[in-house]
């Protein structure tokens, strides 16, 4: 199905722009109730052992201070059956204050509730608790030699990898490590929650509303029908905002209890400490290859950390099987349980990781055989997926290699360690494959043709400010012919049709064909009503009419807009619902998308200055629906990604697991003056055989591949190979 | 944050008055160190002084050559004033290198001679901390003390002096005058800031009450070159690893005067005296810089995480010193 577009596929600005520049959007942390009180959590300062005592009577007589709960004054609630299928899935299934034990520094201790946030705060510091500690606390993965528990679902096997390891040539076996990272979302976690007869509403900054309703209710002991979670706009998440966390659920008994409605935003420190993390993880690699450079065996054998209170799995190894073409893989993971606040999904979570230690361990085997790291990798580019034997739906990795390499001027490249200098500095090339599944869930939408001229498209997902609003106004622009600027577009509450969450680079996929069936059903009943008695096409055969910018036409030419169409028939609109699912697709094909990332570094090992220069990047992702929005995404993927390779630590003491790093200062991330020159292109080889848009999805793709072109980079300036992430000033001055 | 009384002030005695009749007192000007430290309860002020409407935001060149700095001057405005620019580019370098435009439109100078310290455990109430607390012990000592100092630290105290501003105050020479409940003083800047010692609480020279006024830097050195550089992991809005402010004089290949502050290493803003003297009379050459290099350096005390800043300080010094030199040259 090749067809002109008018709308989608090109560059469109965001349908929310202006509200967000003119401080319109109503974001949670904003949102204000009449008689709102404001929540304040009391971290744990101990990272492992028991809360023995609560000194609550200082703060109790603070002024403002309106009730403090802790284990001893909080409801009984039940805990939430945590199923990704019943879509009540949380991310600490732990409640908040359930007993006395403590499992990770700033685990909450107590919510202090307060007519004023500087006085919840104020009486929160003045809690004084009382702790018995307990040997032994781990702060890190990386602080401990143990890997923990074996998953065996995880595991996965083809061919035989030891065998073919054993009798191979060139091998290669060696070590990965990458810190803790915080995902460092503009808009920390918030919540406000007000109950009005009985029912519940709760504003949260949130990745999925239906699944925090759904959350919400069990939690509650509440149906779902009496429960609305509102998430408008989203000052971004990343992952750590895909599922209810327990501050939410404070925050919403203490509404309950004081009968006023109780907004809590988490404090920075509280949000790098209990609002999710992605885990350090540890990664064995072992490559063997013959002299040709033809692959013979990937093991990829990793470990991950989960908190004492939740089960998180980190997918580190789900792409390596797929990546290349092998025919002996095994891939193992262990998982640790840690005493630090609970991890989560991170932009690209697995896979990111997993890509950093399999592309660092193509470069280290390229020069183990004298080949150009690229060379190693076009050769095993696969036509077919080969974990599942499946053909790719629409594949154009090479194309990707082929552009971006020559953008880079990669020919140019002098292997030699430290051979290409600039005055003081020395380049430093290198690149990586990314990659990054592509999925769809269940959706539903609704869709409004009305009377106006207007349409109104609704759906209960929401716009992580991926920009999720101004690809659904693009999608019923296209398809009604009616102008961007008359179609509304409602998204983040969870009475909407139920739509998906905003993860795992789904959203698009999933929202839009769920979008056009609800348009085409409004369409077919405005037919019905424009061909009934009276009607401006009464008595014809729908069939016959044709659409053309928000007006039907018969087959003589005559036309009628929608608005002529409903307001002689005194209606003020027509509906149209859609729902979709995937389909048998994903038992013909295999389907992800994939690009490449060119870095140039440069090293002035005079000052151990290490800088990203350029980034040059093509990426095959089916259709891009908006380009100006998707290579936002990549770029701002490269971003994170540059602090990945080279900043980013969650550090924690090792001698009591405690955070030290838990701010905006001292959590370094990328900053404007670090820009590099970013080249992203996107393909545009729509992947027809996925949905009807082409669309695989953008959000996360990006980030993989960035950290291992720059460790690649940094070995081809420096010589020296930093197996373990950030590669900061210290790594590179140690001789 | 709990709650305090504030008072703005409009003439500088009733300021000092206000600050000596109560206890809890503490001035404020853009207070960028001291509301983030209000927000952590690392401090609990019961009542702010407002000093950021008194009459101390002139810059003025006196008629001994030197230049008159008033405390409420903002970083910003400093960093760009033509004298400074034109004078004292080492001053405007390292302001420029501190913080982010937002912040330094509200720090103000005599507040960035007080700037607290960024140490971890400094911030944390419940990690132990001498500073903080007197007597509760250092935390950084034996923790992740990557940021901390190497330079003049004790066994009670590692944490590391931020300012960039004070480095190159230190490098440049500069008189802080001091206003207090017993009048005027005027006091060396290389004086004002204390060694931890076994009293890492007691950070500067100030008594009960006194407010700085002013800092005067010393005349410009004569046909100097000048470099301010700072290491660190991103390009901006990070403190220093490790920074150096030189200023060098070179006349006919040969140091003719060479003063040398370091950042970022330093339990206080740290002045590199031995290393100045290694630097007068010896022939402006990489060989040269090194060596005074190693001289500063010498003595430094590493922990478990910051040994790397040893090196990484040389490479500092004998960077800046190879830039201002060429710099003086082309004078």
């Amino acid at each position: 199905m090749e067809t002109q577009t008018r709308v989608i596929g090109h560059r469109t600005p965001r349908v929310d722009g202006e509200y967000k520049l003119t401080g319109k959007a109503d974001y949670t942390v904003d949102w204000q109730a009449e008689a709102m009180l404001y929540g304040y959590p009391v971290p744990a300062s101990i990272a492992h052992g028991n809360l023995v005592a609560l000194h609550l009577e200082e703060a109790l007589a603070m002024p403002g201070v309106v009730e403090i709960f802790y284990d001893g004054n909080f409801p009984e609630l039940s805990r939430s059956p945590n199923s990704m299928a019943h879509q009540d899935q949380v991310s600490e299934v732990r409640l908040p204050f359930e007993d006395s034990r403590i499992h990770y520094a700033g685990q909450y201790v107590a919510l202090v509730v307060a007519e004023s946030f500087e006085q919840a705060r104020a009486a929160a510091q003045a809690v004084r608790a009382e702790y018995r500690q307990d040997a032994g606390a781990i702060g890190s993965l990386l602080d401990s030699e143990a890997d923990g528990q074996p998953l065996e679902a995880k595991r996965q096997v083809r061919g035989d990898a030891d065998g073919a390891f054993e009798q191979a040539p060139v091998k290669l076996d060696q070590t990965y490590s990458i810190a803790a990272e915080s995902h460092m979302q503009m808009e920390p976690h918030a919540t406000l929650a007000e109950w009005r007869d009985n029912r519940l509403i709760v504003h949260e900054s949130t990745q999925g509303v239906i699944y925090q309703q759904k959350a919400m209710a069990r939690v509650f002991g509440l149906a779902e029908e009496d429960v609305e979670v509102i998430s408008h706009y989203i000052g971004s998440g990343f992952g750590n905002k895909l599922f209810m966390w327990p501050h939410a659920v404070a925050t919403v008994a203490a509404a309950r209890e004081l009968g006023r409605p109780v907004k809590t935003v988490l404090p920075r420190q509280q949000d790098m400490t209990c609002g999710g993390n992605r885990p350090a993880s540890r990664q064995r690699l072992r490559l063997a290859a013959d002299e040709q450079g033809k692959l013979l065996s990937i093991h990829h054998d990793s470990a991950t950390e989960t908190s004492l209170v939740h089960t998180f799995v980190d997918a580190i190894g789900s792409v390596s099987p797929s990546l290349y073409a092998c025919d002996n893989v095994a891939i193992s993971q262990h998982l640790l349980e840690v005493n630090h606040g609970t991890p989560c999904p991170m932009r690209g979570p697995g896979e990111t990781s997993g890509i950093f230690a399999l592309e660092c361990a193509m470069d280290e085997l390229a020069i183990a055989l004298n080949m150009d790291p690229l060379e190693l990798r076009r050769r095993h580019d696969s036509r077919d997926d080969p974990a599942k034997g499946l053909p790719w739906s629409s594949k154009h990795l090479d194309a990707c290699y082929d552009s971006a390499a020559r953008r880079f001027g990669w020919a140019r490249r002098d292997p030699v360690v430290g051979s290409m200098t600039e005055g003081d500095e020395i380049l430093g090339w290198g690149m990586a494959t990314s990659s990054w599944f592509a999925g769809r869930q269940p959706c539903a939408a609704r869709v409004e043709l009305r009377a106006d001229g207007s349409i109104m498209a609704a759906c209960g997902t929401q716009d992580i400010g991926t920009g999720t609003y101004t690809v659904i106004a693009q999608t019923v622009a296209e398809l009604t012919g009616v102008a961007i600027e008359h179609i509304e577009v409602r998204l983040g509450e969870s009475s909407l049709p139920a739509g998906p969450l905003s993860g795992g680079s789904m959203a698009t996929a999933t929202t839009l064909p769920a979008v056009a069936k609800a348009v085409r059903a409004a369409i077919d009943e405005l037919k019905e009503v424009a061909t009934a008695e009276n009607g401006a096409f009464a008595g014809a055969d729908p069939e016959t009419l044709t659409l053309e910018d928000g007006a039907l036409l018969d087959e003589q030419g005559k036309r009628a807009s929608f608005s002529e169409i409903l307001t002689d028939h005194k209606l003020g609109s027509v509906n149209g619902d859609g729902d979709t699912a995937p389909g048998d697709e994903r038992k013909q094909y295999s389907f992800r998308s994939f690009g490449a990332h060119f870095v140039e570094v440069r090293w002035d090992p005079g000052i151990s200055r290490i800088r990203v220069a350029r980034v040059v990047s093509s990426f095959d992702i089916g259709r891009a629906i908006n380009p100006a929005t998707a290579r936002n995404q990549v770029e701002g993927s490269i971003v994170m990604g540059i602090g990945m390779g080279l900043l980013e630590k969650l550090e924690y003491d090792p001698r009591d697991a405690r955070l030290i790093n838990n701010n905006y200062s001292d959590y370094i991330v990328t900053c404007h003056a670090d820009m590099p020159e970013i080249d992203v292109e996107l393909l545009d080889n729509p992947d027809y055989a996925f949905n009807e848009f082409g669309a695989r999805g953008v959000g996360e793709i990006g980030l993989t591949g960035v950290a291992p072109a720059i460790a690649n980079a940094v070995h081809h300036a420096t010589g020296k190979r930093i197996r373990d992430l950030p590669i900061t000033i210290d790594k590179l001055l140690a001789d | 944050m709990r709650e305090f009384a504030f008072q703005p002030t409009a003439r500088i005695d009733q300021a000092v008055q206000a600050h000596a009749s109560d206890a809890g007192a503490a001035f404020i000007a853009g207070g960028t160190t001291l509301i983030d430290l209000v927000k952590l309860d690392v401090m609990r002020p019961a009542r702010l002084v407002d000093v950021s409407r008194l009459p101390l935001d002139d810059v003025e060149r006196l008629d001994d050559g030197r230049l008159r700095i008033g405390a409420t001057v903002t970083n910003t405005d400093l960093a760009h004033h033509p004298l400074v620019t034109e004078h004292y580019p080492l001053l405007s370098q390292a302001l420029l290198s501190g913080a982010s435009t937002q912040l330094r439109n509200m720090a103000t100078t005599a507040g960035n001679v007080m700037q607290r310290t960024r140490c971890p455990y400094f911030r944390d109430v419940a990690a132990a901390c001498n500073k903080r607390q007197r007597g509760s012990g250092c935390d950084a000592l034996h923790g992740i003390n990557r940021m901390h100092a190497v330079l003049g630290v004790s066994e009670h105290c590692i944490a590391t002096h931020p300012s960039d501003m004070c480095v190159a105050m230190a490098a440049l020479g500069a008189t802080l005058t001091l206003e207090g409940p017993n009048g005027t003083r005027e006091m060396a800047f290389g004086d004002f800031h204390r060694l931890p010692a076994d009293r890492p609480d007691l950070e500067h020279e100030l008594e009960e009450g006194e407010l700085i006024t002013h800092v005067t830097l010393d005349t410009p050195v004569e046909g100097a070159g000048s470099h301010y550089l700072k290491l660190r992991e991103r390009a901006s809005y990070e403190f220093a690893l490790a920074s150096a402010g030189a200023v060098v004089a070179v006349k006919d290949g040969t140091i003719d005067e060479a003063r040398l502050a370091l950042g970022g290493v330093g339990t206080k803003p740290w002045r590199a005296v031995e290393a100045e003297k290694a630097l007068r009379d010896q022939p402006a050459e990489t060989a040269t810089f090194e060596r005074a290099a190693e001289v500063a350096m010498r003595g430094a005390i590493p922990r478990e995480h910051n040994a790397f800043k040893i090196p990484l300080a040389r490479q500092a010094i004998a960077r800046a010193l190879s830039r201002a030199v060429a710099a003086s040259v082309n004078r």
